[in-house]
């Protein structure tokens, strides 16, 4: 045969509402884990200033704790972080072949526990920024 | 399972072998073909009457692509309206259309009995086998497409000669330097060694793993799961021995082996002769660690 028809790239990324538990998990795991490394970097610009001098230290964070985005993307980096540590725990497992059957159910878990432990955690992260 | 027979409509045009001797024979052998089209013609507008008065009938919606006929180049979906059955697979609504609307429709298919491996299909959004899928299971219209992440030679075949080198690569073939003594001594396998590879012998090539496969269509060495489950077939047959096993394990850990996975268990998913191929897969992990890893 002269030609054959390559469906390309577009085509590709189109079949992602195609995908299954295990394929989700692996794009929410793969995603947690390099927004946990981004988040080391600021973790580590803010937690510097300390160098500085204690009230530097002191202002940056409640300047930064004031702040409404702030308080959300606190509660985004524990939805990320939890779900990465629980998905990664369920991949361990996955690893060591023990519960394979339940993979897609333990994903769902996984997502399930992470919005719980979201929705409980936004009154501590959000007191105090309307006041 | 595809239980029905084909309506098979007997082929009369043999003309074209048996060498017309005289004008009087010619002219019986143009009536007869005069005869058979106007037969088949019939037969067609018939059936086409009879799909379109019957209340159950099923939609499938499917690609269409042919690179050798000018208007054909752009690939498109056609719709067809497939009188239903009681058991009707994917496939057999395929033949029916292929058979009574548009002969040029083209698919791989031998067995009809999910042995031969030639029909995976990319049916509704998933990779399945049509001869084993029942067309009751579906939600209308059935969209039928070629395997993803292959391509397309026409309409829904695609080519498999890359799925067909990575099964070669890990070396399909039972082999050993582990000769019983006797020459006439049989190569026994234990009831248990048999029941651990008995999942994986059941392998048909039918390539809806490879085509699931995220990680496959991103690293096209990846050997895939169908090759590696295959290589699991061999590397777990303990008359194989020790020397092969650490042969095949060295294919195995290779960069483009199983260390490709990444569990997404896509694969396992879709195989229709339901091997769970991410468990093989992890167990060779295991394997290869437990082989390089020697603390003890
Ligand atoms: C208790 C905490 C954690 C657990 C249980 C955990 C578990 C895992 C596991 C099992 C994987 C491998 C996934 C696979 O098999 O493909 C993984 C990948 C990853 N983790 Fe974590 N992790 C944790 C914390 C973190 C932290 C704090 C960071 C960021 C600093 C992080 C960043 C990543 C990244 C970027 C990947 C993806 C690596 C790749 O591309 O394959 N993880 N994690
Ligand atoms: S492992 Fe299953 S899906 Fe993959 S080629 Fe073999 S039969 Fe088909
Ligand atoms: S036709 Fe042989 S497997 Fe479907």
């Amino acid at each position: 045969m002269s030609q054959s028809y390559n469906r390309g790239l577009i085509e590709d990324f189109g079949r992602w509402r195609e995908f299954s538990a295990g394929m989700w998990a692996w794009v929410f795991h793969k995603f947690t884990g390099w927004v946990l490394v981004g988040y080391l970097f600021t973790h580590i610009a803010v937690l510097s200033t300390a160098l500085q001098s204690p009230d530097a230290y002191t202002t940056t964070i409640q300047s930064l704790e004031s702040l409404l985005v702030v308080r959300i993307l606190e509660v985004g980096l524990l939805s990320v972080a939890v779900f990465h540590i629980l998905n990664g725990l369920r991949l361990l497992f996955v690893d060591l072949g023990v519960g394979l059957e339940a993979q897609d159910k333990s994903f769902y878990a996984s997502l399930l526990l992470t919005g719980a432990i979201a929705v409980a955690s936004v009154p501590t992260f959000l007191a105090g920024v309307f006041g | 399972m595809s239980t029905q027979l084909p309506d098979q409509t007997e082929d009369e045009s043999s003309a074209g072998e048996a060498e017309p001797t005289s004008a009087a024979q010619e002219r019986r052998m143009a009536k007869k073909r005069e005869r058979a089209a106007e037969r088949d013609e019939k037969r067609q507008a018939e059936e086409a009457e009879a799909a379109l008065a019957d209340e159950e009938t099923y939609h499938l919606k499917v690609f269409r692509y042919d690179p050798e006929i000018e208007g054909k180049k752009e690939p498109r979906f056609d719709d067809f309206h497939v009188p239903y059955h009681k058991g009707m697979t994917v496939l057999d609504a395929l033949m029916y259309a292929r058979d009574t609307y548009d002969s040029s429709l083209t698919f791989r298919h031998s067995c009809r009995q999910a042995v031969c491996g030639s029909d995976a299909m990319f049916v509704n959004g998933r990779q399945r086998l049509c001869c084993k899928t029942q067309l009751s299971d579906l939600e209308e219209p059935v969209r039928i497409e070629p395997l993803p992440h292959a391509e397309v030679v026409k309409d829904l075949v695609v080519d498999m000669e890359h799925f067909y080198d990575q099964m070669e690569a890990v070396e399909p073939y039972f082999q050993t330097n582990d000769l019983p003594d006797g020459e006439l001594e049989e190569q026994r396998q234990s009831r248990e060694n048999r029941e651990k590879v008995k999942m994986s012998t059941r392998c048909i090539w039918c390539g809806a793993c490879m085509s699931s496969c995220n990680i496959a269509a991103g690293d096209n060495e990846y050997l895939g799961p169908a090759a590696i489950n295959k290589a699991y077939r061999f590397t777990m047959d303990e008359r194989e021995g020790e020397d092969m096993k650490q042969q095949r394990l060295e294919i195995l850990e290779q960069e483009h082996g199983v260390w490709r996975c990444q569990t997404q268990f896509s694969c396992t998913e879709v195989c229709p002769k339901d091997i769970p191929l991410t468990e093989h897969i992890q167990e060779l992990k295991r394997e290869a660690v437990k082989n390089n890893l020697k603390f003890w």
